[in-house]
């Protein structure tokens, strides 16, 4: 009942606890170090992507952070190269309906597994649960030969297919449904709703953080993967963000000034989906524990 | 509005049969409690006349119409949850409105239908509100408002106030009561309270064990009970149980004392007596049915209650407010034979 309220209050407890002002003793002092150290750590990577989005292709290899003649030229580059929108706009597409995808049957499913009693129930929660050991690398062999026999190689459909539903967006979407009290179906149920109006209607509404939680997973999922869309896109049009900046460049040497540069800018709608979410995050950072 | 008929109604999960065979017949507009200890079956049988559980064998009437094969839905009746079941992420205005969403009829009949239900239950005021902004008892006359709305021929209650506070039930269950008279349709009510099914009831009907025990009136389940169990159940202390044989025209207890019967019973048939704590007064004729020291005094304000150690036995009785006996002073308790229960030990059946 209260699992909205009950997220929210504590994402905002993690989000703005304001910390009351003592005096520092040591083992603060080593604590705080601790954390700016990490801190540094954190940054040191998106600190070296825009320097490095910032310099001429000469002066890459140096580790200096601030670049001697800063240019934008790189940027101008990129997005003047048509390929970048087509990628950026792949991966868009791609990434969005995947999400969708997953919002929609994961939770579809684990609502089935947890509020429906029916035989072989367990096996099926089981068996979905089994495929989470399985790593994509594994995976990536049958995909590929499905993809071929099926004539799904370079092609949107067969970028998607292997993520439009997961174990692990099931799994925790028939978690989060174990939340919502059987007396909230059973009362609608009573009132003439369908079973597929109650779950969209009722049991919906009540796990609309989980949801969100998933959506943030998935997106970000599909929007940073690499193996996969490499694998199976051969034509420059059907590639990914990821796999069209790694293609910058050619075989003698990597342009990384403008894989920094276009990685710079891919990562704005991650950057916007997380401005939205935010406040669900952190229970998403949470549930990740989940999968170990 | 319809009476309900249950029809030799078997329910059973997987192989355990949790009801045997309920028969039981309940007047159009008649509030009939079920009560009963936890795991009685009283859920069991609600669920099954609201279609959420399906029949094992047996028959459902409502209305005269075999419902067994219907969709809750279909089967014109409303049910109110322990625990609410009120949508949090809806308006008052929509949760009640919520039991409307698939009837058919104009939007603006609708919104009349639910400013109708508020007004009866005091909500108007508070249609606009989210139900996290509601006190416990505002809660569940929302859940109520839901019910009522569509002028179901049947509400079904199950346990709709062992969430709220003591004083807020008391408050709900005569809201409740008034409810029915204003409306008068059959409600059907479960709990496990027997002063809610006292209180409440036109007929009550006790459960144990997934069998029904009696059905009767207030009255009748606390002046003649069926059994010991039904005579145990109803009344609070509990009827005193003591045992004992027949002997001629009267009866021997274990404890020595000898108890003129009402009725001829054969010689030396094991009974029970069965005499309530308020029926117990002081002997003044020299008849004691028990005899015993006051181990334990429960002051209530209008009267005390006093635990007699008779043998084994601990006999409670109720004794004066103002001037009850001392702790440790013996008493000596009789009660009028019109108001002594005789039951079979064997069986717990009572003899009349
Ligand atoms: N879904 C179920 N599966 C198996 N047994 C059940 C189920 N629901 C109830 N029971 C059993 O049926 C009996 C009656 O339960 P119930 O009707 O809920 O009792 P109560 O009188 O407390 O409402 C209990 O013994 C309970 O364990
Ligand atoms: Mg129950």
């Amino acid at each position: 009942m209260a699992v909205a309220e009950e997220i929210r209050a504590s994402s905002e407890t993690l989000l703005d606890r304001k910390a009351t002002r003592r005096p520092a003793n040591l083992g603060q002092i080593i604590r705080w170090t601790i954390l700016f150290l990490g801190g540094i750590l954190m940054v040191m990577p998106i600190a070296f992507m825009i320097s490095t989005s910032l310099k001429w292709p000469h002066e890459v290899y140096n580790l200096n952070l601030i670049p001697e003649e800063p240019t934008l030229d790189n940027y101008r580059y990129v997005l003047e190269d048509g390929r970048f929108y087509w990628w950026f706009l792949n991966s868009l597409i791609i990434a969005t309906i995947t999400t969708l995808s997953n919002v929609f049957f994961d939770s579809l499913i684990g609502y089935t597994l947890c509020k429906f009693r029916f035989p072989g129930r367990y096996i099926v929660f089981i068996a979905i649960l089994s495929t989470l050991m399985i790593p994509t690398e594994m995976l990536v062999i049958p995909w590929y030969l499905m993809s071929q026999q099926f004539g799904w190689l370079d092609t949107y459909w067969g970028i998607m297919f292997p993520g439009l539903m997961t174990a692990f967006g099931t799994f925790l979407m028939k978690q989060f449904f174990e939340t919502v009290p059987d007396d909230f179906i059973e009362a609608a149920r009573i009132d003439g709703l369908n079973e597929f109006q109650i779950w969209w209607t009722v049991a919906m509404p009540l796990v609309r953080p989980a949801l969100a939680a998933l959506a943030i997973f998935v997106f970000l999922g599909n929007w940073t993967a690499f193996i996969w869309p490499l694998i199976v896109t051969n034509s420059t049009e059907h590639y990914t963000l990821p796999v069209g900046l790694s293609s910058f460049g050619d075989e003698a040497d990597v342009a990384w000034e403008l894989i920094m540069t276009g990685a710079a800018i891919s990562t704005l709608p991650t950057l916007i989906v997380f401005l939205i979410f935010q406040r669900f995050i952190i229970r998403g950072v949470v549930m990740a524990g989940l999968k170990g | 509005m319809a009476d309900v008929s249950l029809m030799k109604l078997v329910k059973a999960y997987d192989r355990t049969e949790v009801l045997h065979g309920i028969d039981l017949n309940i007047e159009d507009g008649e509030f009939v409690v079920f009560v009963g200890p936890s795991g009685c079956g009283k859920s069991t049988t609600l669920r099954l006349i609201a279609g959420l559980e399906e029949v094992t064998s047996g028959e459902i009437r409502i209305g005269g119409r075999v419902v067994n094969n219907l969709e809750p839905k279909e089967r014109d009746i409303a049910m109110v949850f322990q625990n609410y079941a009120i949508y949090p992420h809806m308006s008052v205005r929509k949760n009640i409105g919520f039991g409307l969403r698939t009837a058919k009829m104009p939007k603006s009949d609708k919104d009349k239908r639910i400013e109708e239900v508020a007004e009866i239950l005091d909500m108007s005021a508070l249609l606009d509100r989210k139900p996290s902004q509601l006190s416990g008892g505002q809660r569940q006359r929302v859940a109520i408002g839901r019910a009522m709305v569509r002028d179901p021929a049947v509400f079904l209650f199950d346990e709709p106030l062992s969430n709220l506070d003591a004083q807020l039930r008391t408050q709900m269950r005569l809201e409740i009561k008034k409810l029915h008279q204003r409306v008068g349709n059959t409600i059907i009510f479960v709990t496990h309270d027997q002063v809610e099914a006292m209180t409440m009831a036109d007929r009550i009907v006790i459960m144990k064990d997934g069998y029904i025990q009696q059905v009767g009136t207030p009255a009748e389940v606390y002046h003649k009970p069926a059994n010991t169990f039904v005579a145990q159940f109803i009344g609070a202390p509990s009827m005193n149980m003591l045992p004992g044989a027949v002997n001629g025209g009267s009866v021997r207890l274990d404890t020595g004392a000898e108890v003129a019967l009402g009725h001829r019973l054969e010689s030396g048939r094991r009974v029970v007596l069965g005499v309530r704590p308020e029926d117990l007064a002081p002997d003044i004729d020299g008849a004691a049915l028990v005899e015993g020291q006051v181990m334990v005094r429960e002051p209530l304000g209008h009267e005390t209650l006093i635990y007699v150690g008779a043998g084994d036995a601990e006999i409670i009785a109720k004794a004066d407010g103002r001037l009850p006996p001392e702790l440790g002073e013996t008493v000596s308790l009789t009660a009028d034979p019109a108001n002594i229960h005789v039951f079979d030990a064997a069986s717990g059946e009572a003899l009349t």
